[in-house]
């Protein structure tokens, strides 16, 4: 019976309002990669070249939502991934970007664009390419269903790599002392 | 004779007029808590240290000990109570970890890691109280505050100074400063108060000391809350 090849997972990720430092965490399980890739095979990610998340088992999410492009992104991971996972203080809860979210955004954009000083004939940009800002910065579970959350500003390679691991072996996946960290 | 009751099936001495949570803290067994501090009187907000007493629940920080009680605390139906309360607190205020010089001696962040808090499930409410900085050397940033009333209580029994209270009601209840003009640089606190000392979030902070303990050795980095108990020290 070993004739059929086993088949990979499909893991899609991306960043919305985030750092990527939540994907560079995740690099840093360093050569358990190479043990993952064993594993999966990754759809659409900023570490791949593919433009459109496909059907895929896994979908990984760094980041809050602060702009339409986010939201639809998000939707788009949803409707692809069985299960999605918030990956980070921003996609958990909005991360340090919601700190704007008591400063009408307004305020913001004419601070940064006109009144900042050193701008030559500042504007805001207003190409409909650009993706118009949110009002304020969501956590990703206020759109979308979330089933896996990971903590953590960003989470540790240990607890990416726990969460992972606890998932690709069907177990329920769980932090404990140490891995389990909002900063 | 020592009198005893039973906390999850195990025997926990008490000296007459203890509370629950007196006599277990002092036994070394934990039971989740925000604003019982051993040195004040029990206030009852935070619900965290709720437990089931001969069937009911109830808090054990305002519950006196008696003998034979059957009390459940570490089981996983008031756990998980437990984890809705703070995540609760969580959503209700600004708390981004990632920022605050509190994180990592945090209690209120310690607890929700003891109880294994992924996320705060509920949508944010995202408050926006100014914080005060006028003090020269306190800085006060109220969108933390879990209305545990330590400081209100510090102030007003240790100190003698009433510095702090709570006002108005509801979700608008918040943590204010007790001078005419609502500042903190127009009132006598002092850096030696205990009302400066006892805040366990990040509200009360003094000014230009963040960040100076590596992470990796602040309170709460290599042992569990569960493993510092107050009164446990104290016996």
């Amino acid at each position: 019976m070993e004739v059929l090849e086993k088949k990979k997972l499909k893991v899609a990720t991306t960043s919305l309002a985030g750092c990527f430092g939540c994907h560079m965490s995740f690099l840093d399980i360093d050569e358990r990669l190479f043990d993952l890739v064993q594993l999966v095979e990754f759809d659409r990610s900023p570490l791949t070249d593919i433009k459109e998340v496909g059907e895929c088992d896994i979908g990984i999410i760094e980041g809050g939502l602060c702009n339409a492009e986010n939201v639809h992104v998000l939707l788009e991971f949803r409707r692809q991934c069985k299960i999605l996972i918030a990956l980070g203080a921003c996609a958990v809860n909005g991360g340090l970007p919601a700190q704007r979210n008591h400063l009408p955004l307004t305020d913001i954009l004419s601070e940064v664009y006109l009144s900042s000083p050193g701008l030559g004939n500042g504007m805001i940009p207003n190409d409909p390419e650009l993706p118009l800002p949110l009002n304020q910065v969501h956590p990703i579970h206020e759109v979308v269903k979330v089933d896996i959350f990971i903590p953590g500003c960003p989470p540790s390679g240990d607890a990416i790599w726990k969460v992972l691991t606890d998932l690709l072996s069907g177990r329920n996946p769980s932090l404990g002392h140490g891995l389990i960290h909002y900063d | 004779m020592t009198q005893t009751f039973i906390l999850d099936g195990r025997e926990i001495p008490f000296e007459p007029g203890q509370t629950i949570i007196q006599a277990a803290l002092a036994a070394g067994v934990f039971i989740p808590h925000l604003c019982y501090h051993p040195e004040f009187k029990p206030h009852g907000s935070c619900k965290l240290c709720t437990v089931k007493v001969n069937g009911r629940h109830t808090a054990s920080c305002t519950y006196k000990a008696a003998p034979g009680l059957e009390v459940q605390s570490n089981t996983e139906e008031l756990n998980g109570e437990r984890r809705t309360l703070v995540q609760m607190l969580f959503v209700e205020g600004n708390h981004f970890c990632p920022s605050c010089e509190k994180s990592g001696d945090c209690q209120l962040q310690a607890t929700a890691y003891e109880l294994g808090m992924m996320s705060p499930h509920f949508d944010h409410f995202f408050p926006d109280r100014p914080v005060d900085a006028s003090h020269p050397e306190l800085l006060l940033d109220f969108n933390r505050c879990i209305l545990c009333s330590l400081c209100v209580r510090a102030s007003r029994d240790v100190d003698g100074k009433s510095v702090f209270a709570l006002a108005e009601r509801g979700i608008d209840s918040h943590l204010i400063v007790n001078a005419a003009s609502g500042r903190l640089a127009d009132t006598n606190v002092a850096l030696e108060d205990k009302a400066v000392q006892v805040c366990p979030v990040g509200v009360i902070l003094r000014k230009r000391k963040g960040f100076a303990v590596p992470i990796g050795q602040r309170t709460y980095d290599e042992a569990p809350i569960s493993g510092h108990l107050p009164l446990a020290e104290e016996c």
